[in-house]
């Protein structure tokens, strides 16, 4: 690890070092504070940390289209954001109707079923037409023209939204059935907490399965290995890329659904913003193009949020620490392309496959 | 050769014909004037902010212009108004591009807006060094409207709104936790914008002058939805009073999110006009029961006309305005419209020519005016520089089922100043 104390002594490395060990002592000297101090009890930390778990779970999911479609294409989907968006904030007004009607409290899981199938296809339309319209006629010219391509599919994606629904906020209905808290020895979870965690983990698994299991998933893993070869296989590339981009939205509409139960107020044409750059700094933390990277990534990055704040930053004595929640979060990013460019569980894609 | 001479011929004539246009003989005012022609209309500039996620104030605050604009038939002196909108966002950068591209428009009488105190910042020295006039309606950060730069004030002529002072607003909601809640100790959030971050400045200090314990004060960044963080901290302190006068969606956010919250069962969540919107009840759900919150009380026949104008002409395709500036805006354009029309000679060529200076004068001696928003009187020192709200049309509300289950806006009023004890002396 300390490279600099052989004989080829490099500045780099040395800084490097250094920031290694103020990190670590700023972490543990914090964190010692915040602990020793009492303030926070360990009932209201599993609270944290449970909340962090779920919001994390929701990162994951959306994480996963960035990844899938970087795997497959090596090119960043910055619109991914507002794929999210899009099922999220069109499903609000099948979730006010279903409310209304009191279809929502009488079958909750079915509503909750028929919220995320609808969501899901708003969304995988979105991201079927953002590819055959936007990326597809881009395909095989300098990697920095689709990333820019993305950038403006995102703002007319946002503005499209805007025009179709108007500009206030919305929210998602409350579901009595995910009222209330689960008492774990004295410790009392949220049961829509639980219940969002344990869909995004289903989710993911069937992702999983996709990608493992089934033919079109081998289809999916032949064409991101060599695009050429699977071509000569027999394989339908341009099918197989419009799949990968339908998957991501769906995962992204069901993102968007499973956030309205957990965090319901909120919703309008800009919020995709924040969650698609979180997502994207949970995909790169993870290991871009791994899908157990991005799901791990996911949820790593929602509980350092939620727990980072009040255990390293109060204790440091750094005031206004919750407003500062992004900043450990994109300092993670930081982080990582420091001293793992390759993510937590990335392979060295740079290599392998550029 | 013989081209260039031409082309240097023409530029010489162009220059010698446009001499009497820059030396503006019938001008006498110190700053200069807007010149509009017999065949011109008048342009009205306005910065607002009409994308991101703070478009729908923007657009609330533009259709009160609009309105007052088609009330008088769209003409002034005679001629058709025109309106620029520029995109101020809620920004320093954005109020400063926006001021930046009205400053170079010199058919620009004078501009409504920004939108946000933010904003005001980055626009107002390029506006003010214009010669220009910037009249807001809804920048409330008290730092706008006070010359001494040493307390943070960034105030400079030309400068104007018809939004109240937060300096009202803050101690307004200190007064009612203490005289009403008989709370002893109160947390305060803030998020990062001047507004929000002032007005939870002056609630403290007002809090604490009247003898109540601030617990905590801390304060949450803008697109945060996870609030369990700061919101356990805040229990861990335990306040009487949580007030957040952060804009939406963070305080839907915040209050259905502390109901959740285990030791803020019963706290009172107070917040502001940053929340002052019919969904701001709707989306919080059963949560928003017994918010109190402070706002723009603005009511009486006009208001109900304008209301009913509103329904029928549509500015912006709603049915209802989407925030609580709208009147503000009416009255800040008709202010401004007013203004202008008092000011201009006309030539006898037909041109109208606008005194800035004079305009200047005109909306800073503007006396019991009677708008939309009450009875206004433009002031000229500071702390209240360029401030024409008096801080009257200000009221607590509180949130009850009805705002909640039926869309019933606004909610009850619970306290205003006629009730206080204290404001005489503040």
């Amino acid at each position: 690890m300390f490279k600099w104390r052989t004989d080829d002594f490099s500045w780099v490395d040395f800084t490097i070092d250094v920031l290694r060990v103020i990190i670590v002592l700023g972490v543990v000297i914090g964190a010692w504070n915040t602990l020793s101090s009492g303030r926070i009890s360990l009932a209201q930390w599993v609270n944290l940390f449970a909340a962090g778990l779920s919001q994390g779970s929701i990162y994951a999911l959306i994480a996963l289209g960035y990844t899938l479609v970087y795997g497959i294409l090596l090119m960043i989907n910055f619109a991914h954001g507002e794929v999210f968006m899009a099922g999220a904030f069109s499903t609000v007004f099948l979730a006010e109707a279903l409310n209304r009607t009191g279809f929502l409290n009488a079958q909750p899981l079915l509503a909750i079923l028929l919220m995320i199938a609808f969501a899901g296809l708003v969304s995988m339309s979105v991201a079927i037409l953002l590819e055959r319209i936007a990326y597809r006629p881009l395909r095989g010219s300098p990697r920095l023209v689709p990333l820019i391509t993305a950038i403006g599919a995102s703002f007319f994606l946002q503005y499209t939204f805007r025009g179709l629904y108007g500009s206030g906020f919305k929210a998602y209905p409350g579901v009595n059935a995910l009222q209330g808290a689960i008492e774990i020895g004295g410790i009392s979870i949220p049961v829509v907490q639980v219940f969002v965690f344990c869909a995004a983990i289903f989710l993911m698994l069937c992702l999983y399965w996709l990608v493992e299991r089934t033919r079109v998933g081998k289809a999916m893993r032949a064409v991101s290995e060599n695009k050429e070869v699977a071509r000569l296989m027999g394989i339908d590339i341009d099918w197989v890329i419009m799949f990968t981009f339908g998957v991501g939205g769906f995962l992204a509409g069901s993102a968007g659904v499973i956030n309205g139960l957990f965090r319901p107020q909120g919703v309008n044409f800009y919020m995709g913003f924040i969650p698609g750059i979180k997502a994207f700094t949970a995909a790169v933390l993870g290991g871009i193009g791994n899908i157990p990277g991005a799901m791990l990534g996911g949820l790593f990055l929602g509980v350092i949020e939620a727990i980072g704040p009040n255990l390293v930053l109060a204790g440091l004595g750094i005031p206004g620490a919750n407003q500062l929640k992004d900043v450990i979060a994109f300092t993670m990013l930081v982080l990582v392309l420091i001293f793992r460019p390759q993510g937590i569980l990335g392979e060295r894609l740079s290599e392998t496959k550029a | 050769m013989k081209r260039l001479c031409l082309v240097f011929t023409v530029l010489g004539l162009l220059v010698v014909f446009s001499v009497p246009a820059f030396a503006q003989d019938g001008c006498m005012d110190a700053l200069g004037c807007v010149e509009i022609a017999s065949d011109d209309p008048v342009v009205i500039g306005a910065m607002l902010s009409v994308s991101g996620a703070t478009s729908f104030y923007g657009e609330d605050s533009l259709g009160g212009i609009e309105l007052a604009i088609s009330g008088r038939d769209g003409m002034l002196l005679g001629r058709e108004i025109t309106l620029v909108v520029e995109d101020s966002l809620c920004s320093a950068e954005g109020g400063q591009a926006a001021a930046q591209r009205i400053a170079a428009d010199e058919t620009i009488v004078g501009a409504i807006g920004t939108t946000c105190s933010g904003a005001a910042q980055g626009a107002m020295p390029i506006i003010s060094e214009a010669g220009m006039v910037m009249i807001s309606s809804s920048n409330t950060s008290p730092s706008l409207t006070n010359d001494d730069t040493e307390a943070g004030g960034t105030y400079m002529p030309g400068y104007f709104r018809t939004a109240h002072n937060d300096l009202f607003q803050g101690a307004m909601g200190a007064q009612f936790a203490v005289e009403v809640l008989k709370a002893g100790a109160v947390a305060t959030i803030h998020d990062g914008d001047p507004y929000t971050e002032g007005l939870a400045v002056v609630m403290a200090n007002t809090f604490a002058g009247l003898g109540g314990d601030v617990v905590f004060q801390g304060a949450v960044s803008k697109g945060d939805t996870d609030m369990s963080a700061i919101l356990t901290e805040i229990a861990a302190s335990a306040p009487d009073v949580v007030y957040l006068p952060v804009f939406v969606p963070e305080s839907e956010f915040l209050v259905s999110q502390a109901a959740n919250t285990p030791g803020l069962e019963d706290a009172v969540m107070m917040t502001a006009d940053g929340s002052f919107s019919a969904t701001f009840a709707q989306n919080t759900g059963a949560a928003a029961v017994g918010v109190a919150m402070t706002g723009p009380h603005v009511s009486g026949d006009a208001y109900s006309a304008f209301l009913d104008l509103w329904a029928e002409e549509q500015p912006g395709g709603t049915d209802a305005p989407p925030s609580g500036f709208h009147a503000h805006a009416y009255d800040a354009a008709n202010i401004l419209m007013d203004a202008v029309e008092a000011v201009a000679e006309e030539a006898d060529d037909g041109t109208v020519l606008v005194g800035r200076q004079a305009l200047r004068d005109a909306i800073a001696a503007v006396e019991n005016y009677d708008g939309l928003t009450g009875s206004l009187t433009c002031q000229d020192e500071s702390p209240y520089a360029g401030d024409c709200a008096t801080g009257t049309a200000l009221a607590v509300f509180e949130i009850t089922e009805p705002q909640v289950n039926d869309g019933e806006w606004p909610p009850p009023i619970v306290w205003d100043l006629s009730m206080s004890m204290a404001m005489s002396e503040g």
